[in-house]
């Protein structure tokens, strides 16, 4: 203690003992405080990086040019409009150069092709991170002073999703994120507004629980609420992890809450035959069930569409003089169902239904085993009801859809970390949360409301990124700078034509001016392209166009005056201001002319690749069939298409050849000459 | 003083160190058999966006020199920077096998992931499995594909989508055809499809794009069939010295 004293004291006395020294000292002091800012400067992190790059670029055959595109300093991209200021290029400084694709080291890799360039967008607005920062640790990951962490790569289509609202061939998986987000009903509970002021809506149709006794029965909705996936795969129902009293007093609830209806069961025929199990199957075959329904079969797979319910135990769900009314016409009990009227008559009534009913599990109802609910049951099934928000999706007598059940997610990716309660060992970053709470709500608290969704790694990640891109800048981009989404359309045909395509549930697959699904052509210019009477022999029977489709347009038994009605109005409605359907003749083309479009149609165009003209020599499977076109197309139809699909139906897939004048009329009256061996032959 | 630092410094490593070791031992897995030979059961070769989990796991088996499968080895995953597995390491289960989800890397291009287990003798045994990542070109250029080519250019039919390459007089070529595709140039493939095939003397039942696709979509479609060429493409021209 004594002697380190001293020695203090003697340093004192060498430092500043005389005046000389003294002002010897202040001064160094001095010079060494004023020497710190520029040596920060230069030994700060990017100066080494970009010392970094000259030596890398140095040895390469083109460092002149590289030399050249080098700029030393700072360097800083600066965009007022988007409140970008991003000074990521002084060290990333090999951004724009192509040369450098073999170099994997970082901060020096080229950019990936992107749709933009760096000066439009500067990088923020796609990696997230701190623009204005200049330290690795800053730029990269939270600080105290800095929330934004870079966004990994995992997520990074969520970027794109700010500006452009309508689905981008390049980012599948923002696209499929958005589709879940209303397919899986999400949007039920959780509001998300666009930056239009409108919410997203959901796609999927939970069945209304209204008159849900005379559909199925309490054991059934027991085992359903238990295990939805137990029931089907495919189920998009989440698992409210219920406890077995909970699930018994719903059950009960939703039974004595459901009232009957009328026609929406059906006893079976008396005396009725024991069905022909090959026909049962054959007519569910050729009504294409499988477009829509699918069937999980003996290896494990789901097979056919997802538009409706799978059906592999429907039997054991369904009651069968119910199964036989919905079959018979399912809009008696549901009016917006996307199940078509087929029209059946009894005896094909009788067929599906026994098929159907026989498509049982005796296991998902084993262990099943309820009591007679009593009133306190009844009463706690309701409270259960009301508490889980079951109303945010499903009908239910007495109960009315709450608003805003769950917290909105309108700018859930701009959510302030501050906000979030992360679990222990979670990485604490936003995206990270947004993925855990979709995995397992749960997780968060045993008390939560959110229940348990099936989903693939892949579909969550999906569902972060779409959530993510809901961000406070893609709410307050000037409008110019977004793309929006097409609007919905809420297209209603008119009259009685209007009440027929409802009854059969024609959009469901077709699209006709901006409202149906895709499963089928948009037929909005449908009367300007087909031939008045082929499109009544098609409506009656179906027959095949493209041969290698498995979802075909089924037959729906319509009567001939159902389809005059419904052929009438779509040649008179579904007309393109393109073109007028009668401005080229059907027939009476000139042999000479004929034969010119059948050179081109084999040689120069080589249209047999993806289309078939004559059987016996043609092979192509893409396109229609086109043995009957001439019967089928009108020729103003055919030959605007050869000039442009595209400009015809929008995502045709069919080439645009820029053909010439010429060329289109030889192979339009070419076409028309194909009017098939006899009417109808082909099915 | 300084030596007494560096003593101190050596003191804090080794216990650093050891505590490091320690914990890796405490959670490492003890294989309760051992095999001699590692086979892929599925998901090699998948395509995925960069940065993201495959869509299928990847399954490897172990299996003794009878070719018996072996429960309880220990299999660990490696792969390169940025590529990384869920779980990394694992011991397998009744049916001999393991399965991991990989989570690509950021950059585009083929990963060489690999699978290790050692036999009794302690000798390592390595299993090379080879995943494509995809970035946004890449990405966009599968998708076109899917729409506009695959019909006539993949050979494989399903029931959801049949191939029309039986039906064709010319056999078109599936795009991972290294063999004759990576001797074609960027300008060739972009003529051809641009044009179609008349414009490299080739068969005119591949038509022309050119009006249909964009330009950067045609890039797009390049930079996708030049990924997943097998054997892979090394783009021509200008090679620089590496460091």
């Amino acid at each position: 203690m004594q002697s380190s004293e001293n020695k203090l004291s003697s340093l004192w006395q060498t430092l500043f003992g005389h005046s000389v020294s003294a002002f010897g000292t202040v001064s160094l002091l001095l010079l060494i405080a004023l020497a710190i800012a520029p040596a920060k400067n230069h030994f700060s992190e990017w100066r080494h990086y970009q010392k970094q790059y000259l030596a890398l670029i140095r040895g390469r055959g083109d460092a002149v040019t590289l030399q050249r595109h080098f700029h030393d300093g700072f360097q800083q991209i600066w965009l007022p409009q988007l409140g970008v200021v991003d000074r990521c290029t002084t060290c990333h400084v090999g951004l724009n150069e192509a040369s450098l694709a073999d170099v994997s080291m970082q901060p020096f890799r080229q950019h990936p092709v992107i749709p933009h360039t760096l000066d439009q967008f500067g990088c923020v607005m796609c990696h997230r991170g701190q623009g204005p920062a200049t330290t690795v640790e800053e730029a990269h990951s939270s600080t105290l002073a800095w929330e934004q962490p870079i966004l990994p790569a995992r997520y990074v289509q969520s970027s794109c999703g700010q500006c452009h609202h309508a689905p981008l061939t390049g980012t599948p998986q923002l696209n499929l994120g958005r589709t879940l987000l209303t397919r899986y009903g999400c949007v039920h509970c959780h509001t998300i507004k666009l930056p239009d002021g409108s919410a997203i809506q959901p796609t999927d149709d939970p069945p209304s629980l209204e008159h849900i006794a005379d559909k199925t029965s309490r054991e059934w909705i027991y085992a359903w609420l238990k295990d939805p996936q137990a029931y089907a795969v495919t189920a998009t129902m989440p698992n409210f992890k219920l406890s077995d009293p909970d699930a018994r007093d719903i059950s009960a609830f939703l039974v004595s809450d459901s009232t009957p209806l009328a026609g929406d069961t059906a006893p079976a025929p008396k005396n009725e035959k024991t069905p022909d199990p090959t026909a049962a199957a054959s007519l569910y075959g050729e009504s294409f069930c499988a477009s829509c329904h699918a069937v999980q079969n003996a290896a494990g797979n789901v097979v056919g569409g997802d538009i409706g319910p799978e059906l592999t135990r429907v039997g054991t769900k369904v009651k069968p003089e119910w199964l036989r009314a919905w079959i018979r016409n399912p809009r008696v009990y549901d009016s917006g169902t996307a199940m078509p009227h087929y029209r059946f008559t009894d005896p094909q009534v009788s067929l599906l239904t026994s098929f159907l009913g026989n498509k049982t599990d005796s296991d998902f109802l084993a262990n099943v085993h309820l009591d007679a609910a009593t009133p306190e049951q009844i009463a706690h099934g309701k409270l259960l009801v009301t508490e889980y928000g079951c109303a945010s999706c499903h009908e239910i007598n007495g109960i009315k859809k709450p608003d805003n059940f769950a917290p909105e997610l309108t700018r859930i990716g701009s959510k302030p970390l501050t906000q979030v309660i992360f679990l222990p060992g979670m990485t604490r970053a936003l995206p990270d949360y947004i993925a855990a709470k979709i995995r397992q709500p749960r997780s968060f608290g045993a008390a939560l409301k959110m229940p348990q969704f099936s989903l693939a790694t892949a579909q969550v990640d999906a569902l972060t990124a779409a959530l993510l891109a809901l961000t406070d800048r893609a709410h307050d981009l000037p409008t110019a700078l977004t793309v929006p989404a097409k609007p919905p359309s809420n297209y209603q045909p008119a009259g009685k034509a209007g009440k027929l395509m409802d009854d059969m549930a024609c959009f469901t697959c077709h699209a006709i001016n901006g409202r149906g699904g895709d499963l089928a052509p948009d037929l909005t210019w449908e009367g300007s392209s087909v031939q008045r009477q082929w499109l009544l022999d098609f409506l009656k029977n179906p027959g095949t166009l493209r041969p290698a489709l498995i979802r075909r347009m089924p037959r729906f038994n319509i009567s001939d005056d159902d389809a005059k009605e419904l052929t009438d109005y779509i040649m008179t409605v579904y007309q393109t201001p393109a073109f007028d359907r009668d401005s080229m003749p059907s027939s009476g083309y000139l042999p000479a002319q004929v034969e010119q479009g059948r050179q081109l149609f084999y040689s120069k165009y080589a249209c047999q690749s993806c289309h078939i003209v004559d059987t016996k020599v043609d092979k192509g499977y893409i396109g229609p069939t086109l043995t009957q076109v001439g019967s089928r197309l009108t020729a103003p139809w055919i030959y605007h298409w050869l000039k442009d699909p595209q400009a015809m139906r929008p995502g045709a897939i069919e080439p645009n050849r820029k053909m010439s004048d010429e060329d289109a009329h030889a192979l339009t009256a070419f076409l028309m000459t194909q009017k098939g061996s006899s009417k109808g032959a082909k099915k | 003083m300084s030596k007494h630092l560096w003593t101190l410094f050596l003191a804090a490593l080794i216990f650093i160190s050891a505590g490091c070791t320690h914990r890796t031992v405490a959670t490492a897995l003890k294989p309760t058999a051992f095999g001699a030979a590692l086979v892929e059961s599925s998901g090699g070769k998948q395509m995925g966006a960069t940065g993201t989990v495959l869509a299928q796991p990847v399954v490897v088996q172990v299996n003794d020199d009878q070719g018996n499968a072996v429960t309880g080895a220990l299999v660990k995953f490696s792969g390169p920077a940025g590529v990384s597995f869920d779980p990394p390491s694992g011991l397998t289960d009744s049916s001999g096998q393991l399965s991991t989800n990989v989570t690509l890397g950021s950059m585009a291009g083929r990963y060489q992931v690999s699978a290790h287990t050692s036999t009794k003798a302690q000798k390592s045994v390595e299993l090379k499995i080879e995943e494509i990542a995809l970035g946004y070109q890449q990405q966009l250029g599968f998708q076109l594909d899917n729409r506009y080519c695959a019909r006539c250019h993949d050979p494989e039919s399903t029931p959801e989508r049949v191939s029309n390459y039986d039906n064709l007089a010319v056999k078109p070529h599936p795009f991972a055809e290294g063999d004759t595709l990576n001797k074609m140039s960027d300008a060739d493939l972009t003529a051809i499809i641009g044009h179609g095939g008349p414009a490299l003397n080739k068969s005119a039942l591949m038509p022309p794009y050119g009006y249909t696709l964009s330009k950067s979509e045609i890039e797009a479609l390049i930079a996708y069939i030049r990924l997943i060429s097998d054997p892979p493409y090394h783009a021509s021209g200008t090679v620089y010295a590496q460091k």
